[in-house]
């Protein structure tokens, strides 16, 4: 009774990868401009410099990564906090593609973004 | 007077009752004594019809397993007085069949193990002549930890996947499963990716790791199912990115 071929390792992998890097980073981001720069405890850099920083290749892509992959770790789990949760594994068709068609969109619109900043 | 405790245990008689009941029992509060120790007082003093699994009554056997106040525990493990003053409820592991009182139905969990394959499987058995399949220290512990395994069942009453997945072939069954892919002797891994790749398999888990909170030999399942889920990544993009490669 060997199973079909799945495509879960993919979304896993993308879930993976998505949470890993957004526990590391985004805290670091929400401590740097939410915390550490409205208390005065670091200058604020300033919409010029911010600005010039943005539209450095590098962080352009390191945004895209970032954005796209913390909303594909959000489609998977909350795949499976509807599934589990609210117990609606019969919805499964559906269910992926509002959360993975989500992330797919949202992905498109940060590169769409990142690219005409 | 002898201190006692009240045992509020779940019975089940479908020839009698359609439905489980509950039945209380007062037996001491000794020290030493297992909750096995107090349903084996039961059983001996006071009603002789309560049916209930046990044999080594030291953990190693895995048969008296059962849910302690809503908990999967081995009763053989589990002391009594941490209960006191009581009352303690004893039901049987949940998600499985009742075929009788705290007795469950094992064989969905039975043909789980035998979906991950749980044993060494090799391309070519060696004749005997060449001798024994040698191992080094180190090669036994890379799997020595998922060979502690009792399958006492714990872990399935403690997975919410298990209870709303009926297929997902549950924490035990990966953790046997990686007992021998990780066995150097081993040569079947192909074969149980196939199996526990797909539908109900190491990808139904969402990492919950009440599994290895509960079991009581260490085997820790739920890292088991992750490690296995990454190696399962890994090989996914390797099929999809050198399909060349094919399978070894
Ligand atoms: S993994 Fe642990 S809890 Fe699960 S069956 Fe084996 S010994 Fe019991
Ligand atoms: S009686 Fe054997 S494990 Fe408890």
């Amino acid at each position: 009774m060997a199973a079909k071929k799945h495509n879960d390792p993919f979304w896993w992998t993308l879930f993976g990868a998505g949470g890993t890097l957004s526990a590391f980073l985004l805290p670091v981001h929400v401590a740097l401009i939410g915390i550490a720069i409205p208390l005065g405890w670091l200058e604020a850099p300033g919409y010029e410099s911010l600005r010039s920083l943005v539209e450095h290749p590098i962080t352009r892509i390191y945004l895209f990564v970032l954005i796209s992959l913390s909303l594909f770790h959000w489609a998977h789990r909350f795949r499976y906090t509807l599934y589990d949760g609210l117990m609606l594994k019969h919805l499964e068709s559906y269910i992926m593609v509002f959360c993975y068609g989500g992330a797919l969109a949202g992905t498109i619109i940060t590169a769409i973004l990142v690219i005409t900043f | 007077m002898e201190q006692t405790i009240t045992l509020q245990v779940q019975r089940y008689i479908p020839e009698q009752y359609p439905e489980p009941y509950f039945q209380s029992y007062e037996v001491p509060l000794r020290k030493k004594w297992v909750i096995l120790d107090a349903l084996n007082y039961i059983k001996d003093e006071i009603d002789g019809t309560l049916t209930y699994r046990w044999s080594c009554r030291m953990g190693v056997c895995g048969s008296c397993g059962m849910m302690v106040n809503d908990r999967p525990a081995l009763t053989c493990a589990t002391f009594l007085e941490e209960y006191a003053p009581g009352p303690v409820r004893i039901t049987p592991l949940d998600y499985f069949g009742i075929i009788r009182d705290l007795v469950v139905n094992t064989d969905d969990f039975m043909g789980k193990l035998k979906r991950a394959q749980p044993w060494l499987i090799t391309d070519e058995a060696k004749p005997l002549s060449e001798g024994a399949y040698k191992q080094t220290p180190q090669e036994k512990a890379e799997y020595e930890q998922y060979s502690m395994c009792i399958n006492c069942m714990l872990c399935y009453s403690a997975c919410p996947v298990v209870g709303l997945e009926p297929d997902f072939v549950g924490p035990a069954a990966i953790a046997l499963a990686q007992r021998y892919n990780y066995d150097s002797r081993d040569e079947g891994e192909d074969q149980r990716n196939e199996e526990l790749t797909g539908e109900g398999g190491i990808y139904s888990c969402t990492l919950v790791g009440e599994c290895s909170e509960v079991c009581p030999k260490a085997v820790d399942p739920a890292g088991a199912i992750q490690r296995y889920k990454a190696t399962g990544a890994v090989e996914w993009w390797q099929s999809v990115l050198m399909p060349w490669k094919g399978k070894s």
